[in-house]
């Protein structure tokens, strides 16, 4: 099997039809543009293999993504469809292409900042405002409604908002 | 390196322990949902609990991947003895300044072991550790600032503080309690052993303690909390067993 984004020319018919699976939690975000695929290929003529890997190993949505994919793919025609999960490519917020920045935001989620592997208070804390784009914002915990996102306050129009984790 | 047959032993004891801490701490972690002195306390102590159960199935999938049973089998179905957790673990939520507290010595050290790890000679554990880093450094940072906060509040916050630190470091040492196989794991490049993870552990901690105010306690080769890695607990752990597993038990068929 080999990784993500140099073989996608390979299959762009599999590709395009990830593209549609949506995160059952982010309804606007493809798991594509979310990063979790890393690796697709064609065994045998009407068999495909998908390799997932997670954003967080207790991340309770994985199993439901994994269906869908299968499901995604079979009504697609392929015959046999394996949807496994990995760890050898261990996912990264850096992982989420353009795409899946706006979509977040879309859904009302900060998008995670960029990063350099060094995640520390400052990086979390400096988080713009999904709703009025002001900086002027606190964050006021690291853990959110789900693993994957923290909860914060923006001063400058007095909400509450959640921003989808930076992961280093 | 080729793994000698002891050196498979020594990967096993290795995961099972790791993964038994992960899924006894994450349980003991989860009863803190609904019960947090704040909200995000609540959630805090209930998303760690998520991400260390879901770092113990890792370790488990491992470890069915070596040989040994299925990972929801091998989490629900032994008994107390069969399990390899340190006894810090086991004890009960308490007050939070002692959950509070457990949670710092102890993450503070799985994330020097997830860091070890990351060079690992077996390639399945070092991928997971490299994972598991991502995740234990929003537990520390946590863990820190409430640290920091609550040693240098009031003067009620800080005796609380210094007094629940002094009778849980023991405990707290119990982690690194040589297994059986040491050396197999230090010569075969799997993980650089307890006694390296320890003196790392206490460099990493003592700035952190200082910086709150707290002094650490100087005794560092305290066994008395020795023993849960070769199947001797705490009279915690079975009744905190027979409670996790008692759905588990009345069908273990059943699908869910």
């Amino acid at each position: 099997m080999v990784s993500t984004r140099d073989t996608r020319h390979l299959h762009p018919e599999i590709w395009d039809a990830l593209q549609e699976v949506l995160d059952p939690e982010i309804p606007t975000l493809s798991i594509v543009d979310l990063g979790i695929v890393t690796g697709v290929s064609t065994p045998a003529a009407d068999s495909v293999e998908v390799k997932l890997t997670p954003t967080f190993s207790g991340c309770p949505a994985l199993k439901i993504m994994e269906q869908l994919v299968e499901d995604r793919l079979k009504s697609a025609g392929w015959k046999a469809v394996k949807v496994y999960t990995s760890f050898d490519v261990a996912w990264n917020s850096n992982m989420i292409s353009e795409a899946g920045l706006a979509a977040l935001l879309k859904h009302g989620l900060a998008p995670p900042p960029r990063h350099d592997g060094y995640i520390e208070l400052d990086v979390l804390s400096d988080v713009p405002c999904p709703l009025c784009g002001s900086r002027n914002t606190t964050m006021q915990t690291p853990f959110g409604p789900t693993l994957c996102r923290s909860m914060h306050y923006c001063k400058q129009c007095s909400n509450a908002f959640e921003s989808f984790k930076p992961v280093s | 390196m080729e793994y000698t047959e002891k050196h498979v032993l020594a990967l096993k004891e290795l995961l099972y322990k790791m993964a038994d801490d992960q899924l006894i701490l994450g349980h003991r972690n989860s009863e803190w949902t609904g019960l947090g002195p704040i909200l995000e306390e609540d959630i805090a102590f209930s998303s760690m609990a998520q991400d260390k159960i879901g770092q113990a199935q890792a370790l488990y999938e491992i470890l069915h991947e070596l040989g040994e049973g299925e990972p929801d089998t091998v989490a629900f179905m032994r008994n107390a003895e069969q399990f390899h957790c340190c006894h810090l673990v086991e004890i009960p939520i308490g007050e939070y300044d002692f959950s509070l507290l457990r949670h710092f010595l102890f993450d503070r050290a799985e994330q020097i072991r997830f860091d070890m790890l990351a060079q690992s000679s077996f390639e399945p554990l070092a991928q997971v550790a490299r994972k598991f880093r991502g995740e234990i450094k929003y537990h520390v940072m946590h863990a820190d600032v409430w640290v920091k906060q609550l040693g240098k509040g009031g003067a009620e916050s800080h005796g609380r503080m210094q007094e629940t630190l002094s009778s849980c470091f023991p405990m707290a040492l119990g982690i690194f309690e040589p297994g059986p196989y040491e050396a197999e794991l230090i010569e075969s490049g799997i993980f650089p052993g307890e006694l390296a993870l320890r003196n790392k552990w206490i460099e990493a901690i003592r700035p952190v303690i200082e910086s709150a105010g707290l002094h650490l306690p100087d005794q560092f080769d305290d066994t008395s909390a020795y023993g849960g890695r070769y199947g001797s607990h705490t009279e915690y752990l079975q009744p905190l067993l027979d409670e996790m597993t008692e759905v588990f038990r009345i069908d273990p068929a059943a699908e869910w």
